[in-house]
């Protein structure tokens, strides 16, 4: 079967070119959809499982980085996943992290020529995965390098927080950050869970995390920050996922495979 | 700013510098009054070295015992002028006793049988040590001038490098030429209007410093210029909409005021929300004053990335405060209504011929 892509890029001239421009360059590539943001893509792509997957960096609401997270976590392993090409106009930290990482991505305006060379590697890399199928573990690495360069900006020197402020109608908990067993990504709040009670606060995980101590919180997945010593055991399943047990609290979280690697035997 | 710390801070090698100078210059009057007097060379050593040393050590040491200037260095005013008398009376105490005390006689016993060796001995003392106090004090002044002056230039030019880098994201202009690359191939005349407004844009961008005031209709079109280049890349998402009243066209405005203002509605208002939204541009007049409101539906104040805001915003408030001092105002806010999103409100004096 011939092989499938999906674009996500919020600018429609430029998405509609590189669909156009790829039919010209690669004829037996079937773009199965295009979409303007994250969401969308992680949506689309969790369907459809194109084999390539262009993934504009800045997109409205979640980033390309973001929504390559969200894939490599939701993605089931019974087919391989798509081959990553990040597209972007200028970040240059992120193209340096791509070089170093090996990771293919294409700078705007993307010339015929690169865009030729993007797609030779992309073929070749295609057949070699046909003969020797591979797990989607050598993307989880790469994945997990780019993130940790994207999480360490500059401009992140938050002050730590000491205690939480959870409004609720007109009063307001203070809730001590030693006591919060873990934090839940909910929309745009973050649920603020500790042995007995349960809070939201209105703030998204991704401002609240440059304000905790990464020592003692461990981000475990992408909707989910855990205190690191309210967790008890951590099981590892088949999948590549860890089933992590609380002390205080009866329900398990999960870490997704991005993350697994944090629970290691001493 | 760190130099100007540094100059004022008590300096190891600059210290070391200053002593041996003075040294040096001990050296220089032992070997003068040795030949002069007649009297050993060493012992002219100990007391020339003992006295220099010792006045340079109570002047040079005692200048961080009072608040100092910072543009030389010294104790203010007659501050400093105290401390080198002072410094040159104890210095020269501390000086005679070590030398006494080496050669186990009395410089003292001089002023009863040579009376007038005495006075020379004073007389040259003083002389020689407000020559070199005043050599530190002019050569230090000069120093902190120079450096104040490379650090001024150093800002300033941060500054304007700083607000160049604003107007010209390259993160922008690259996706601007990526579009327009794209447009000469499907749609050759329009590729043209995007690359007119495109240098339009960079021309006022690049010429923003030169003029002081400009027509608010020069204002707008520059404004819609960069909308407009905007909306090619945003398509639908971008909904914009630019309100002058005739009557306002010609009052006269700092140009590109607005544009940073324009620039964060787009990118930390309407860029970040999935469903893009409005902009709302206009002048309207209140009583003696003309206001530009920049309004946008986007994603609001509390979820945009501060930094690069707060930068526009601060750029804009230092212009209306140059030119126009506390007579205009830029207030920064959620707006107020069910569509949200963020409200940025300039008022500035109205002029009337």
């Amino acid at each position: 079967m011939n092989a499938s892509a999906l674009i996500a890029e919020d600018e429609p001239l430029l998405a509609e070119n590189l669909r156009a421009e790829l039919i010209s360059q690669w004829p037996e590539l079937r773009v199965v959809a295009s979409v303007t943001n994250g969401e969308a893509a992680v949506e689309r792509a969790l369907a459809l499982r194109p084999d390539v997957l262009f993934l504009d960096i800045r997109m409205p609401g979640m980033t390309g980085l973001e929504a390559a997270q969200a894939l490599a976590e939701d993605w089931s392993d019974d087919a391989p996943f798509p081959l990553l090409v990040f597209v972007t106009a200028y970040d240059q930290y992120a193209v340096q992290a791509f070089e170093r990482q090996a990771v293919d991505y294409l700078l705007k305006p993307v010339t015929a020529e690169r865009l030729a060379q993007c797609c030779a590697r992309l073929v070749r890399t295609l057949d070699e995965r046909k003969a020797a199928p591979q797990a989607v573990q050598q993307t989880v690495d790469q994945l997990r390098e780019l993130l940790a360069m994207a999480s360490v900006s500059p401009a992140a020197a938050a002050t730590r927080l000491d205690v939480i402020q959870a409004g609720v109608a007109d009063t307001v908990y203070m809730v001590p950050v030693d006591e919060v067993i873990y934090f839940e990504a909910a929309d745009k709040y973050v649920r603020v869970i500790t042995a007995n009670k349960e809070h939201l606060i209105r703030m998204s995980l991704r401002e609240l995390l440059p304000q905790l101590d990464v020592q003692r919180f461990w981000q475990v997945h992408r909707g989910t920050v855990v205190q690191a010593r309210y967790v008890q055991s951590a099981h590892r399943e088949e999948s590549g996922k860890v089933v992590l047990t609380l002390r205080g609290r009866n329900e398990k979280i999960v870490a997704s495979r991005l993350y697994a690697h944090l629970f290691k035997g001493m | 700013m760190s130099s100007a710390a540094d100059i004022n801070r008590p300096n190891v090698a600059s210290f070391a510098r200053h002593g041996a100078l003075v040294a040096a210059f001990n050296v220089l009057i032992a070997l003068m009054l040795s030949y002069v007097t007649e009297r050993p060379l060493l012992l002219q050593m100990v007391y020339s070295e003992a006295i220099g040393l010792s006045i340079w050590a109570f002047i040079d040491f005692g200048r961080f015992a009072f608040p100092r200037d910072p543009r030389t260095g010294w104790p203010r005013g007659w501050r400093g002028l105290a401390l080198t008398l002072v410094g040159i009376v104890f210095g020269w105490l501390l000086g005679i006793s070590i030398g006494d005390a080496y050669c186990q006689c009395s410089t003292w016993e001089l002023l009863s049988y040579a009376p007038r060796r005495f006075a020379a001995y004073v007389t040259l003392t003083l002389v020689v040590s407000a020559l070199i106090s005043l050599y530190f004090y002019n050569h230090g002044r000069e120093q902190r001038h120079r450096a104040q002056l490379a650090e001024a230039e150093g800002e300033a030019s941060l500054s304007k490098l700083t607000l160049l880098q604003s107007q010209l994201e390259p993160h922008m202009l690259f996706n601007t030429l990526a579009n327009l690359r794209v447009l000469i191939g499907v749609d050759p005349p329009r590729a043209q209007l995007m690359l007119d407004r495109l240098i339009a844009y960079l021309r006022a961008t690049l010429n923003a410093s030169r003029a002081t005031l400009h027509p608010l209709s020069a204002e707008f079109a520059r404004v819609d210029d960069y909308v407009q280049l905007m909306k090619v890349r945003m398509g639908e998402r971008l909904l914009p909409r630019l309100e002058l009243p005739s009557e306002l066209a010609a009052q006269p405005v700092p140009p590109l005021l607005l544009q940073p203002l324009v620039e964060n509605a787009i990118k930390h208002g309407l860029e970040p929300n999935v469903n893009g939204g409005k902009l709302i541009v206009s002048a309207t007049r209140d009583r003696d004053q003309l206001v530009l409101s920049v309004r946008d539906t986007g994603v609001g104040l509390g979820e945009s990335s501060g930094d690069g805001t707060r930068f526009g915003v601060q750029q804009v408030r230092e212009r209306l405060v140059t030119l126009y001092g506390d007579k205009a105002t830029l207030e920064l806010g959620s707006a107020g209504d069910a569509e949200g999103g963020t409200m940025a409100t300039v008022r500035v004096p109205l002029y009337s011929p």
